[in-house]
């Protein structure tokens, strides 16, 4: 076999000939030109709705010449919130990452500013609500986009034919499908009194106290409604005031007519209650209606979602929002926000909440009138009034306006259920409140 | 059978088969003819070896030691220990060491913290009730279950012991799952039964005396099986001979368990009784899935504390500092234990 050597005056020319061809040749536009976008999105459990992230992901992708993959990631057993703890550990992982209420604040270090898309977005879509500012904004800097998918309000859903019968209360005449809400004489009093006269008939409210975000998210609309704050914005320790002790004399007497395990309640325990049959009303999302709607239809067929009731300082409704954040370790973070921009759109924005069935609410003013909610049913208009569309109420988290690293932990510590219950169950107010004021100075943790 | 090995000579290393003379007598005989076949064995080893020509290599003579031998076979699972358990224990110490927001190195500010938390305390004292009660029922079960399985004859044994471990074999977090539906409040089927009787219904989740009752349960429920296979074990290791020998000296069954049976299982029930401590004390999907800690952090453990604490409430120092908190406690019971064992060892 010959043995060809090349020369160094062949090597040099070879060399400037393979470099001229390579600037000279023309620039070619790839299928993928503009790189790949990894996306975790949360596991809707609506069967189908994932679909319509996908279309529209897939959609932009094309047009953009974008590779994208995307992983739904549950939200079972925190998976969402390991996800998040470890990709920001490791700085590495997903460019999009959906997560939810807390976590933008939580890792606010490691997530790249949106203000050039949530300024526009807000311009197109419409103010978003308090509770949205309050969870992804930051020294003016907006650290997240909020997601419809995901995003709910856990207003009351009740039984309209035992309401009427036990409690003397026509939810439908309350709140019409279609119109405003004639809810002026919808107050806590009135709600206190009509779970009374429900758990004298044996359908009591199934309303949890256990450590979940179901049951904590209805003590921190009941606590707002009195005013009651055990950190306030400033960060000082205000468990012992006048409204933290109205509201939990309320609640004691609330407790009395709940279910003997409420205190074990999860955030299952009363979708199974009100499809059951054993309840008159529940506050969550048109989760629970939906699977009556498939397992119990006679259930389903007397459900409506309405607003809550008001306090001696407003209507407070919990609302919980998921949110899209960019991490700033992200390889494609200019592609990240072009596809937040695609999702946030007011097209793409109805198809998250048809594909949802109505479950999913955008945070924006102006997108809660979609026709989705005034046509679902059995029965028809059950969710008109879910969106809150007449602005009735003031859409919050329980725990604020805490500052949000401080909230998170009295949210997730279930602070506000467990001095309720502590009181409730024979402990003094004022050791109730010592035990919650110790608590939250033990929050205080930078 | 090993070649040139006797019939009695292979029937004196398992006196437990059927057929064979069990007499003392007997059973000497073949236990001499046993041990000097073990010396012709070992023997053989040596003459084969001193037969080897010396090599002068000392790659290959360190290669040749069984102690190399033995360290390459294990070095995949050392590798994967250090990887596994050693690397994250080692960062979970280094993590316990920070502030909140993981910029500062504290020290030991994060555990005397906790020293001052009301909860963690209440967390410490659930964690050793239900560790010491869970364990005590699970050897208790275990031991009274092994004997009745013990007398079970021949192949109806092998079926009991196949059902009687169903529940350690499935994973637990599919069958705490099973139990949180028949403790559900909608749909219980216990308090479903029990209304028949005019009982109930009980808050099997919602009170703290029953919650904790309920996931002490459900934890003797899944690990009774594995006491019950360690001490079934332990039971056919225990000499027949010696059963005979008491049941001629007159004594009664209780005397039998006493002085045969516990004194020949002791070292079993010991490792077992800590295997089972540190598991049952590490314990996380069981409490998570049923009560996730309450009602009023009443049945929160260790580890469910420290998630609710890092993972939950973004104070991962703080959890990991909670999850440590375990080692000390563990430790003291192992040393005990371990150093028990290690004594009766020394005297046999």
């Amino acid at each position: 076999m010959s043995r060809k050597t090349l020369t160094r005056r062949q090597f040099v020319a070879a060399t400037a000939m393979s470099s001229t061809a390579l600037i000279a040749a023309p620039y070619v536009r790839g299928a993928y030109a503009a790189g790949k976008l990894s996306i975790g999105f949360w596991d809707h459990w609506v069967p189908g709705a994932n679909d319509a992230s996908t279309a529209l992901v897939k959609e932009w992708g094309e047009k953009e010449k974008v590779e994208v993959s995307i992983d739904y990631i549950t939200s079972n057993n925190k998976k969402i919130e390991l996800t998040a703890a470890a990709e920001a550990q490791a700085k590495s992982g997903h460019d999009i990452l959906q997560m939810p209420s807390w976590w933008p604040h939580a890792y606010s270090e490691n997530l790249e500013p949106l203000n050039d898309v949530m300024e526009p977005l807000i311009k197109q879509n419409g103010e978003v609500n308090g509770t949205v500012k309050y969870l992804a904004q930051s020294g003016g800097k907006w650290l997240a986009v909020p997601a419809t998918p995901g995003s709910q309000i856990k207003g009351p859903c009740s039984r309209i034919d035992l309401m009427k019968k036990h409690a003397g209360i026509d939810v439908q005449e309350m709140y019409p499908a279609g119109g405003p809400p004639k809810d002026d004489n919808w107050t806590l009093e009135t709600f206190l009194k009509a779970a009374e006269a429900c758990q004298k008939a044996g359908f009591p409210f199934g309303i949890g106290l256990g450590e979940t975000t179901d049951s904590v998210d209805t003590a921190g609309a009941i606590f707002q409604s009195f005013g009651a704050e055990l950190v306030n914005a400033k960060g000082d320790v205000t468990v012992k005031t006048d409204a933290v002790r109205q509201a939990l004399e309320f609640y004691k007497k609330l407790i009395a007519v709940l279910p003997a395990d409420a205190p074990s309640w999860d955030d299952a325990s009363n979708n199974k209650w009100l499809i059951s049959g054993r309840g008159a009303m529940i506050m969550n999302p048109p989760s629970a209606w939906a699977v009556a709607k498939r397992d119990a239809p006679q259930v389903a067929e007397q459900c409506w979602t309405h607003g809550f009731p008001s306090g001696p300082k407003g209507r407070f409704a919990p609302f919980l929002p998921y949110f899209w954040g960019v991490w700033s370790f992200g390889k494609n973070k200019e592609a990240a926000k072009s596809l937040l921009v695609h999702l946030s759109s007011p097209a793409a924005i109805e198809k998250f909440v048809v594909a949802s069935g109505g479950y999913d609410l955008p945070a924006y003013a102006n997108m809660t009138k979609l026709k989705t909610w005034a046509e679902e049913g059995p029965p028809k208009g059950t969710l008109f009034h879910y969106p809150d569309p007449y602005h009735r109420q003031t859409l919050s988290i329980a725990a604020s306006p805490a500052p949000p690293k401080i909230a998170q932990q009295i949210y997730f510590q279930a602070t506000l259920t467990k001095m309720a219950l502590r009181f409730a169950q024979g402990e003094k107010m004022e050791t109730a409140l010592a035990w919650a004021e110790d608590e939250c100075e033990g929050f205080m943790r930078t | 059978m090993p070649p040139g090995m006797s019939r009695q000579g292979a029937l004196a290393l398992r006196p437990h088969d059927k057929g064979v003379d069990r007499s003392p007598a007997s059973s000497f005989i073949f236990r001499q003819k046993a041990h000097s076949m073990a010396d012709v064995v070992v023997q053989q080893g040596r003459l084969v070896r001193n037969a080897r020509p010396r090599k002068a290599s000392g790659l290959r003579n360190m290669l040749g030691r069984k102690s190399t031998v033995a360290f390459f076979l294990t070095l995949p699972l050392i590798l994967l220990i250090a990887l596994l358990v050693l690397y994250p224990a080692f960062f979970s110490l280094y993590l316990a060491t920070l502030n909140k927001a993981m910029t500062k190195f504290v020290g030991l500010g994060n555990f005397t913290f906790l020293f001052k938390r009301e909860t963690f305390w209440m967390v410490v004292k659930q964690s050793c009730i239900f560790a010491v009660t869970a364990v005590v029922f699970k050897a208790l079960i275990g031991f009274i279950v092994a004997h009745f399985v013990h007398n079970i004859p021949g192949k109806k044994q092998r079926k009991w012991r196949g059902m009687l471990l169903v529940p350690w074999v499935i994973p637990p977090a599919m069958s705490t799952l099973a139990w949180l539906w028949l403790f559900d409040p909608s749909y219980s089927a216990f308090n479903y039964t029990l209304s028949f009787f005019g009982v109930g219904p009980i808050p099997w989740l919602g009170e703290t005396f029953w919650a904790r009752f309920s996931v002490i349960l459900v934890n003797v429920w899944y690990g009774a099986p594995f006491f019950l296979i360690m001490y079934l074990a332990a039971l056919k290791s225990v000499p027949d001979q010696l059963y005979e020998a008491a049941a001629i000296d007159g004594a009664n069954w209780w005397q039998k368990i006493w002085y045969i049976t516990l004194p020949m299982m002791r070292n079993i029930i010991a490792i077992t009784t800590l295997f089972s401590l540190i598991v049952t004390f590490a314990n996380f999907d069981i409490v998570r899935i049923l009560t996730s800690g309450g009602p009023l952090d009443t049945t929160h453990l260790f580890a469910t504390w420290a998630f609710q604490v890092g993972i939950q409430s973004s104070d991962i120092p703080l959890g990991a500092c909670v999850s440590l908190f375990m080692v000390p406690i563990l430790a003291v019971a192992a040393i005990f234990i371990l150093r028990d064992v290690s004594k009766r060892g020394n005297e046999a």
